[in-house]
């Protein structure tokens, strides 16, 4: 019987920087189409679970494989998709999504020219981009940007999507279909998600699992077990109420850790 | 403003040996100009250009108190400055402002080294604003060689620094080594900007390195055709602004600079123009998907 591999798998996992530990102990599984959401307030380590995950960063102590592999500098079986920012630099879309397919490689890759063709079409047209694909990517919506973002990501055939706030500085609708974008393909090719977030209720239908960090604790598991009142006051180590509304989670009683709806902070990170 | 239009004299210069040597190198400038121009333009280099170009004033003046190649000294120069200001000012929140202390530093050097030299007020002048016309053989070989050596470096290195220059985070993400990419980067303009330095001089190499690039970006966002035109931009303001100043004996650099900058101009206008009618039509709704 084949040996059965989660798509990115954890083991006694430690992170820190210099005195302070980001997360100690840390054991996940992702199954190959299982949709993980990591959520918790600033400085948890979210992102940076994101950067060990790409190979950038090494853990502190602990095992960490992704997609079959130890985490290193470009595993071509990831995806990246990164949170909305500004590109003034004078590019097309379909540039920046043919970029997610061969910018890595070294050489000219003209004998490859009608096969990058080809394959840079089909991931605008999964993402329903065709129309503005050809626009600079400076004049497109917040939206556009990161619908050619999931195609850049797709584009090489990823076995495992790593998001980073991909839904950031988006309004509801754009939400919906950038985060409908990576539901579909987790279902039709069994790609793996790990999804970085500070608001849950975009991806709340999608998410089979959620991975909560705050403060060096953090809880594995489905969204109804962690978003409860109860393992949320035990993470946050304070009083906090899990509060149900029309189909939508929303905690109160973590100001100072929690950052629901407060999307600035992000943009003072260095690049 | 006769001797402009003197069909005769230019005809006659253009047949000049050493005329033809600098057509030579002011097309090999062209191109570097132009292939590497876009590159600047999308990494918002234009003021670490201006630097490099003032600092190989520095490395020529030094040459040339030492008595060595002037074009060897303002080549080192060039590199060396593109490497202090390339590892100096990783991020770009400071960018600017690292260019600005090393670059008035590097000046303040370069014309005190003038100062020393105890040659003539011609030679001096000519590192600032370009002497073409005295470029000999051994200059086109060397400028040949480096033309040839950053084009090669630039075939193998084109889609990673592209990727890492238009997007940086991902490209990181990917796997592409951006820290070591701006480093070589640098040494490729550098030295580029260093061959710029004995046509059009120190103070004007922008014209050629920043200006056809940012003319391009006007009119294109696809990087293969930006890279194009910039080379056909950068191409006629160097070429033609050194046959223009031929049979008036005007200076290089003053044709060079005004070619680019009119070109520039009718992009800029293009632009306007074009984004006008096109707003309307790059607006693209959004479906909403079913609930």
């Amino acid at each position: 019987m084949e040996q059965h591999v989660p798509a990115i798998s954890l083991r006694d996992a430690t992170l820190g920087y210099g005195d302070r530990i980001l997360w100690s102990g840390l054991n996940l599984d992702v199954e190959p189409g299982e949709f993980v959401a990591v959520l918790g307030p600033n400085g948890s380590g979210k992102t940076s679970l994101l950067r060990v995950l790409l190979g950038l960063r090494p853990l502190s102590s602990g095992t960490a494989r992704i997609a079959g592999e130890p985490p290193g500098r470009g595993n071509r079986r990831i995806g990246y998709v990164p949170q909305q920012r500004a590109i003034d630099a004078p590019i097309r879309g379909r540039d920046l999504v043919g970029l997610g397919l061969d910018g890595h490689r070294w050489g000219t890759g003209v004998s490859r020219i009608r096969q990058r063709r080809q394959r840079v079409d089909q991931a605008i047209a999964e993402v329903g981009a065709e129309a503005f694909a050809k626009a600079p990517v400076s004049l497109l919506s917040g939206g556009e940007q990161q619908r050619l973002r999931v195609a850049q990501a797709l584009v090489s055939d990823p076995d495992v999507l790593l998001c980073d706030e991909p839904l950031l500085s988006l309004d509801l609708a754009n939400q919906q279909v950038v985060s409908a974008l990576i539901d579909k393909r987790r279902r039709t090719a069994d790609t793996a998600v790990l999804f970085v977030t500070h608001e849950i209720n975009p991806v709340l239908p999608l998410v089979d699992r959620i991975l909560y960090l705050v403060d060096g604790r953090f809880r594995i598991g489905r969204p109804d077990e962690v978003m409860t009142s109860e393992t949320l006051s035990e993470l946050y180590r304070t009083k906090i109420d899990v509060v149900r509304v029309r189909g939508q989670i929303h905690v109160v009683g973590a100001q100072s850790g929690l950052c629901e709806d407060q999307t600035h902070h992000l943009h003072e990170e260095p690049a | 403003m006769d001797k402009l239009f003197d069909f005769e004299l230019m005809g006659r210069l253009l047949a000049l040996p050493y005329v033809q040597a600098a057509l030579v190198a002011a097309a090999i400038l062209g191109l570097l100009a132009g292939v590497l121009g876009p590159l600047i333009v999308s990494r918002n280099m234009a003021f670490a250009v201006h630097g490099t170009s003032e600092l190989s004033f520095t490395g020529g003046a030094a040459a040339l108190l030492l008595g060595i190649n002037v074009g060897h000294g303002a080549l080192a120069g060039a590199v060396v400055a593109a490497l202090v200001l390339g590892l100096l000012s990783r991020r770009s929140s400071d960018h600017d402002s690292v260019i600005g202390a090393v670059l008035s530093f590097g000046l303040g050097v370069g014309v005190l080294l003038l100062w020393f030299y105890p040659g003539r007020a011609n030679s001096k002048f000519g590192l600032l604003v370009g002497q073409i016309v005295g470029v000999d053989f051994a200059s086109i070989a060397l400028l040949s060689a480096c033309g040839i050596g950053v084009m090669v470096v630039l075939l193998v290195i084109y889609r990673p620094l592209l990727f890492s220059s238009v997007d940086p985070d991902v490209a990181k993400a990917r796997g592409v080594p951006v820290g070591g990419l701006s480093v070589v980067f640098a040494v490729l303009v550098g030295v580029a900007t260093a061959l710029g330095v004995q046509t059009v001089g120190a103070l004007l190499v922008l014209a050629l390195m920043i200006t056809p690039a940012a003319a391009a970006a006007r009119v294109t966002a696809s990087p293969l055709r930006a890279t194009v035109l910039a080379v056909v931009f950068a191409e006629a303001s160097a070429l033609g602004g050194f046959i223009l100043s031929l049979a008036p004996g005007a200076p290089v650099s003053a044709f060079v600079t005004g070619i680019s900058f009119f070109i520039y101009l009718v992009c800029w206008t293009i632009s306007r123009l074009r984004g006008r009618s096109a707003r309307g039509a790059a607006v693209v709704a959004v479906p909403v998907p079913a609930q």
